[in-house]
Formats: C-alpha cells, sequence, structure tokens
C-alpha cells in the first residue's frame, strides 16, 4: 500500500513525503493534530494539515532558536517559551545549568499529551524540575508579566493558525514588557523564499523593530520546511547579536550540539542580498 | 414560538430549488449567473453570482409578496414577537425612515431624543414633521448622551398634547436604554405611537437577561440591524409592526423609496439569519455575553481604561445596558478615543467600529472568538505602555443643546447662502454635520450655529474625526439660511 503525506508550500508547490503509518489523529479543542511515521524524516508531527517537525531535521530549528541568545546574553536565568509544547526548545534550554525557571505557555493541552506519547524522546523534556507548563493563551499571559525573563522564545507554528496573536505588534509589544532591562526574544520569522511568507516575515520584523532597539534577521537550513530555508528574528533590549558573541564562554560550557556552534553564529546573520533587501524594505 | 415552523428559511430554499433547475436566464441582471462577468465570479464565487436574480413568480416579489417572501416575513415576525415584520434591503435607515413616514405627516410633532441617527432626521426632511427634542440626559466624565428620563419624556408629552409619536433609541450606540416600558405606557395612553430605533438590540431578541425588546414592551414599530448583532449581510435589516399599526399601509410607505429589485443576496441572508437566531441565537448571544464580560474585565485591570457596563444604570435615563457592547473610556491615559481608534486600526491592524473624543466602541457579535478578545486587550495594554500622556486640557464629548429655529424640511429646502465657517455663527444651518460613525448631527438642518458648536467642529476635525454631513467635503464652508 502506498501513502504519502504532502504539506502545501504554497497553492502550486507541495512536498509529499511516504508514509509507513498514521500513529495518531485526533482533534482538539483548538486544532487537529497527526502523528505520522516515515521512512525518509521519521515522525511527523503535522498541526492542522501543516508540517509542525519531524524527527530527522527538528534539531536544526530548535538548535538555532536557543543557543543563539543563549551565547550572547552572559545569565540568562528565567526563559519564557511560548507554544513549543513539542519540548524541543526545553530540550535546549535544558542543557543550561544555569537556568532557574522555565515557562512553557501551550495553549493546547492535547498536543503536549500526544508529544509525550509519540515523541517521547523530544517531549520528555517537559518532565525537568525547573519547567512549568501553563495552558493558556501566549498573549493573554504575557499581558501581565513585566520585567519579568531574560528570553523569551516564541516557538509558534504559523500566522494563520491558532497562533495569529502570536505574530502581532501587540504581542511583542507586550513581551518587551516582560523582559528585564537586557532581555533578548527570539521568534521563528518564517521563509524569505515564496510570496506570501516573505510578506509576513517583512511584516513581523516591521512590528518587532517598532518595539525594540535592537532586531536582527538570522537564517538557517531547513529541509522539511517551505523552501527550505528559514529566518529567525532576534529582538534584544541591550545585546547586540555579533557584537556581544560570548563564543569563548559558550563553547567551555561544552554543550552538545549537531548544527549550532559559534563559527555558525558568525555567519548566520549575513543575508542573501534578496533577503537583505527584503528586511531593509521595511528598516 | 414554535421552534419547527423556525426550521424554515423559504427564501434559501426556494432558491435552492432555483439553482436545481439550471434555468435559462433571458431577463435581467445582465451578468446572466455571473457569465457576463468573469471578474466578479473571481472576486464573489460562482455560488453568489448564480442567486443574484430577479423577482421571478418562483421567487416571490419585494414589493408585493405572495409566497416564499410573506412566509419568511411571517417566520421573522414569529421569531421577534411582532404583528408583522418587513424585510429591508436599503439598510437600517431605510426601516427608520419607513417607521416615521408611516406614521408623521406634513406638519406633525414627533417627540425625539437629539441624539438620533440622521436618518430619522432625514426622514423628517422628507415628510415636513416637527421634531420635539428630548434633550438626552448626559454623563458628563464620559461624555456621551444616556437616554431620556420619564419625566422628561413626560413632560414633553403634556406640552405636546397634539404629537404623533414618541421615537426611542433601544440601546444608544453606547448600550444605553431608557425605560421603554413606561414611555410606551404613556405613549399610548395619550394616543402617541412608539417608535423604537433597534438598529443596535437585535440580540434583544433572543439572548437571555438582555434589556428588553420594543415589541416585547408594546412599541408600535421598531428597526432591527439584523446585520448588526444579527450575522445578516450589511444593507440588511427588518422593520418590526405591534397590533395597532396597519402593515398594509406600512407597505405602501416602503415602497414608496424601495428598490423594485430587491437583492436576493440580502433577502437570503434575513432569511437564514433569522433561523439561526431563533434556532441558536440563546446559546450564541450567551457566548457573546461572556467575551464582553471577559474583555471588559481584562480591560478594566490594564488601569486607566475604562470599560462601562451595569455600573451606570441610574434607573431612569439609564433604565438598562446592553452588557454585549464594550464601550471603553479612554481620555484618563491621556488619549482621545479616535486617537485610540486610528491606532489600533494603523499600527495593530485592528479596527473597531468607532472612536469619538472620549470613548472607543468595539462591537463584538455572534463572529467573535476568544483569540481576536485576547488582541483587542493585548493591544490596548501596549497602547497604554507605548502612548499614555497627560490628559489635562483633552475635550471630553459634549452634548450641546440644540437651538431649533425652523423644521428640517423649511430649512433643507430654503434659500441658502454658502459661508465660511468662521462666518456663520448665529445663522441658521440647513444642511447635517455630525461624525460618522456614530452619525449623530452635532447640527441638524433648522438649528443656529454657536460658538460652541463651531469649536466643537473644530477640535473633533483636529482629532481626526471623519466628518460628514456637509456640501464642501472639507467642513470648511456651510450653507446656512438666507436672511431677508
Amino acid at each position: 500500500m502506498e501513502m504519502w503525506f504532502s504539506d502545501e508550500h504554497t497553492p502550486n508547490v507541495k512536498l509529499s513525503i511516504r508514509i509507513e503509518k498514521q500513529l495518531f489523529s485526533g482533534q482538539s479543542e483548538y486544532q487537529r493534530i497527526d502523528v505520522l511515521d516515515s521512512k525518509e524524516f521519521g515522525k511527523i508531527l503535522v498541526v492542522d494539515g501543516d508540517l509542525a517537525l519531524t524527527q530527522k531535521d527538528e534539531f536544526i530549528y530548535h538548535e538555532m532558536i536557543t543557543h543563539v541568545p543563549m551565547a550572547v546574553h552572559p545569565n540568562i536565568k528565567k526563559v519564557l517559551v511560548i507554544g513549543g509544547g513539542d519540548g524541543a526548545v526545553v530540550r535546549e534550554l535544558i542543557k543550561y545549568d544555569e537556568i532557574d525557571q522555565i515557562d512553557v505557555v501551550e495553549v493546547d493541552p492535547l498536543l503536549v499529551e500526544v508529544c509525550y506519547k509519540y515523541l517521547p524522546e523530544i517531549a520528555c523534556s517537559l518532565k525537568d524540575e525547573r519547567v512549568q507548563i501553563y495552558h493558556e493563551d501566549g498573549l493573554r499571559f504575557i499581558r501581565s508579566k513585566t520585567d519579568a525573563y531574560d528570553l523569551i522564545i516564541i516557538d509558534s507554528p504559523n500566522p494563520f493558525g491558532v497562533g495569529e496573536g502570536l505574530f502581532t505588534k501587540e504581542f511583542y509589544g507586550n513581551c518587551y514588557n516582560a523582559l528585564h532591562e537586557d532581555g533578548i526574544m527570539i521568534n521563528q520569522n518564517e521563509s524569505p523564499f515564496y510570496q506570501e511568507e516573505a510578506y509576513q516575515c517583512q511584516r513581523m520584523h516591521r512590528r518587532i523593530l517598532e518595539s525594540f532597539p535592537i532586531s536582527r534577521i538570522y537564517q538557517a537550513h531547513l529541509p522539511s520546511y517551505p523552501s527550505g530555508h528559514w529566518l529567525f528574528g532576534f529582538a534584544s533590549k541591550k545585546y547586540h547579536p555579533l557584537d556581544d558573541l560570548r563564543d569563548v564562554a559558550w563553547n567551555l560550557k561544552g554543550i552538545e550540539t549537531k548544527y549550532y556552534g559559534t563559527r555558525l553564529h558568525r555567519g548566520v546573520f549575513a543575508l542573501p542580498i534578496y533577503v537583505e533587501e527584503l528586511v531593509k524594505d521595511v528598516e | 414560538m414554535e421552534q419547527n415552523s423556525q426550521l424554515k428559511a423559504p427564501i434559501y430554499e426556494a432558491l435552492e430549488r432555483f439553482r436545481k433547475m439550471r434555468v435559462v436566464p433571458f431577463d435581467v441582471p445582465g451578468h446572466k449567473h455571473g457569465k457576463g462577468n468573469p471578474e466578479l465570479v473571481e472576486l464573489l464565487g460562482k455560488q453568489c453570482v448564480e442567486i443574484d436574480v430577479n423577482s421571478m413568480k418562483p421567487l416571490d416579489n419585494l414589493c408585493h409578496p405572495v409566497s416564499v417572501i410573506k412566509e419568511a416575513e411571517h417566520l421573522a415576525a414569529e421569531a421577534f414577537g411582532a404583528a408583522h415584520a418587513f424585510l429591508m434591503v436599503g439598510g437600517t435607515t431605510s426601516s427608520v425612515q419607513s417607521m416615521i413616514l408611516s406614521c408623521c405627516k406634513q406638519g406633525d410633532k414627533i417627540i425625539l431624543p437629539r441624539n438620533v441617527h440622521r436618518s430619522a432626521i432625514n426622514a423628517l426632511v422628507l415628510c415636513g414633521a416637527k421634531p420635539v427634542y428630548v434633550n438626552p440626559d448626559v454623563d458628563h466624565h464620559l461624555g456621551i448622551a444616556l437616554g431620556m428620563k420619564v419625566s422628561q419624556v413626560e413632560q414633553a408629552i403634556k406640552e405636546n398634547p397634539d404629537a404623533v409619536a414618541v421615537f426611542v433609541n433601544n440601546p444608544t450606540y453606547y448600550g444605553i436604554c431608557s425605560d421603554l416600558r413606561r414611555i410606551v405606557k404613556m405613549a399610548h395612553e395619550h394616543g402617541m405611537k412608539v417608535l423604537v430605533d433597534e438598529a443596535h438590540g437585535t440580540h434583544f431578541y433572543f439572548g437571555e437577561h438582555m434589556p428588553v425588546s420594543a415589541m416585547e414592551a408594546g412599541a408600535d414599530m421598531a428597526s432591527v440591524s439584523m446585520h448588526k448583532s444579527g450575522g445578516s449581510l450589511t444593507q440588511s435589516s427588518f422593520l418590526l409592526v405591534g397590533e395597532r399599526v396597519n402593515a398594509g399601509y406600512v407597505r405602501q410607505i416602503i415602497n414608496l423609496t424601495q428598490t423594485t429589485s430587491g437583492s436576493y443576496l440580502l433577502l437570503s441572508s434575513l432569511d437564514i439569519s433569522r433561523r439561526n437566531l431563533a434556532l441558536r441565537g440563546r446559546e450564541q448571544f450567551q457566548k457573546v455575553s461572556l467575551l464582553a464580560n471577559y474583555a471588559r474585565e481584562e480591560i478594566n485591570k490594564i488601569g486607566g481604561y475604562y470599560v462601562f457596563s451595569k455600573d451606570l444604570i441610574n434607573h431612569n435615563s439609564v433604565y438598562d445596558f446592553d452588557t454585549t457592547k464594550l464601550s471603553i473610556h479612554t481620555l484618563d491615559i491621556g488619549l482621545a478615543g479616535i486617537e485610540v481608534y486610528d491606532i489600533l486600526r494603523d499600527e495593530y491592524d485592528i479596527q473597531i467600529e468607532f472612536g469619538d473624543l472620549g470613548n472607543i466602541l468595539a462591537y463584538l457579535s455572534i463572529g467573535d472568538r476568544i483569540q481576536e478578545v485576547e488582541r483587542l486587550v493585548s493591544a490596548l495594554a501596549d497602547i497604554k505602555r507605548r502612548y499614555q500622556k497627560d490628559s489635562t486640557g483633552m475635550l471630553s464629548q459634549e452634548y450641546i443643546e440644540p437651538m431649533v429655529i425652523m423644521t428640517p424640511q423649511e430649512s433643507f429646502y430654503a434659500e441658502k447662502e454658502y459661508l465660511k465657517l468662521e462666518d456663520t455663527i448665529g445663522r441658521v444651518c440647513s444642511e447635517f454635520v455630525m461624525c460618522y460613525p456614530p452619525g449623530i448631527p452635532i447640527l441638524a438642518p433648522g438649528e443656529e450655529i454657536t460658538d460652541k458648536i463651531l469649536h466643537y467642529i473644530c477640535y473633533a476635525k483636529e482629532k481626526g474625526c471623519s466628518m460628514t454631513g456637509p456640501e464642501d467635503e472639507n467642513i470648511e464652508h456651510l450653507n446656512v439660511i438666507k436672511e431677508k
């Protein structure tokens, strides 16, 4: 029997992956969640029909969204992860002994439950004693927080689903308010390649710039995501992502990674010309 | 109300039957089910343009309903507890005008609060009736006009025993209700009809714990904006009438100004929305109330903003309050309502209903979800953090008592002069000036222009209110009555 999962990258482009079997399918109050198993990408988490992560390449995304700020800010103790109910960002964060507290705000309890069951190697990190999970709307959670975190990581899937409110100016503004005076906010910033996402990219970057004095874009290569070329946003009140990189200190920690390294860190902020122009357009 | 009959949607069902028949059109509209206008089909969709058809036997005729439209009217009347209901396709404006034109003739007096929608005064221009204004009570802190006090209405009735009708807003744009039952009782005792503008009160007929609806209070006619809180398409509306009104005469009045090509998109949307509210309105408006209460609590928690509610009730000019309305006072953070309104749209991609000098109104309805409410609350929190300033010197909305010199009709058609704004003090205005929305006139035809009014117009313009009414779209000139 032949079974394929197609992830729609644009109305005219799809990425199809041969599926061995479907492990789970369910509908929560917020979204439809599926877990598939494939030969090429291993297990795949699908949310509302869109590929959310694959076992094979999720390390790229999660290392890049986590270690970049961790190598810049000298003293991160309190971290807030918005979204990230799969536990992969937390898996990277708990590699750091200096972090005391990790708050995860994942609106959908079913997502966490499904990941515990079908992606335990990723989700088990959520059991770390420093982690507290809040099943709340991210926008609502952040509203009441002032001067509370060193780092906020926004790991939300896409600007058109449940997480729509996490791509808005009001959200970034409230994040700014929730950070300490030297805090950093990292967001996944979509892909610059296809038109619709490129537009979202610009929009997010502009919205963040309106709240943060420092806002820089960096990139990674993500085979399973649309176009394979993915951007992240580094927004900060004080630290510059390159000038303040503390590579020696970070390397001394001996953190194990497969994608991120401090030599790579120096390179990822150098963007292709067309992306640079895209970004400049809204600056 | 019989639930089973409300399951029907006769116009919608007739359109479905019509679609299946694949009728070849040699009648209007000329786009012929969209085939003649592919760009329009691209925009609206095939399903939509296919039912944009003309009156015909199987689909009835809005001007003289005998079959499916008649049945839909009957079901609507049943759902709203009215003796008769008319499906309206010219907006609630046409419902309001039909109410007034049905009751008032040239020279008749009608008692009405001055904070009516322009459509009511427009009707007076058309029919030549004389307005007897009841100055609404005012909340000076919030800068909003409240309802009419019962004693004020009583006095107006006593002083004008020859008036033919009393006109009431139920509720006002901000959600404020007058004591409708007592006003109805008083008016009826004096042989006057009661006409109710319920543009913002559709949900009163279906939700629980809502202020009393016009039909329940015994009013004679009510204009219900189904397209506002009821979910039908923009421009569709219901005109409801009670037992004491001659429905056949009202139909004649409606037909004086209504199109003879009523849109079936609008008519079917009324039919389907009526069915929805009759069957599920109670739960849906319960959800709306919960969302509004949640938003109210969260916004009040931010501090600086004041979202008013039943706390305004004073058993008189605020007899009841519609809690689905999210009316937010913004002056205490140093921003005019209209400024917050603009910031929300320009910087946060959030469009709200309107902003005046001191308040904004976010309209909640059956289409809202908690996610969007969270966005609104968070945006208001962010705006406060970024833009809060000292509020000294901020003007709040003022209700300026009008000085009526002539009837709206006399002044509208009188010989006029076109003068610069600053030269008009002391003259009689022959046109409207208002901020839109909310569309409540600052000046109406026949009223004297005062220093206070001009000052107010200039301040509202400066703060970015979008002003409409006069011939001069920049509102630098006004037409005034020529002095003899």
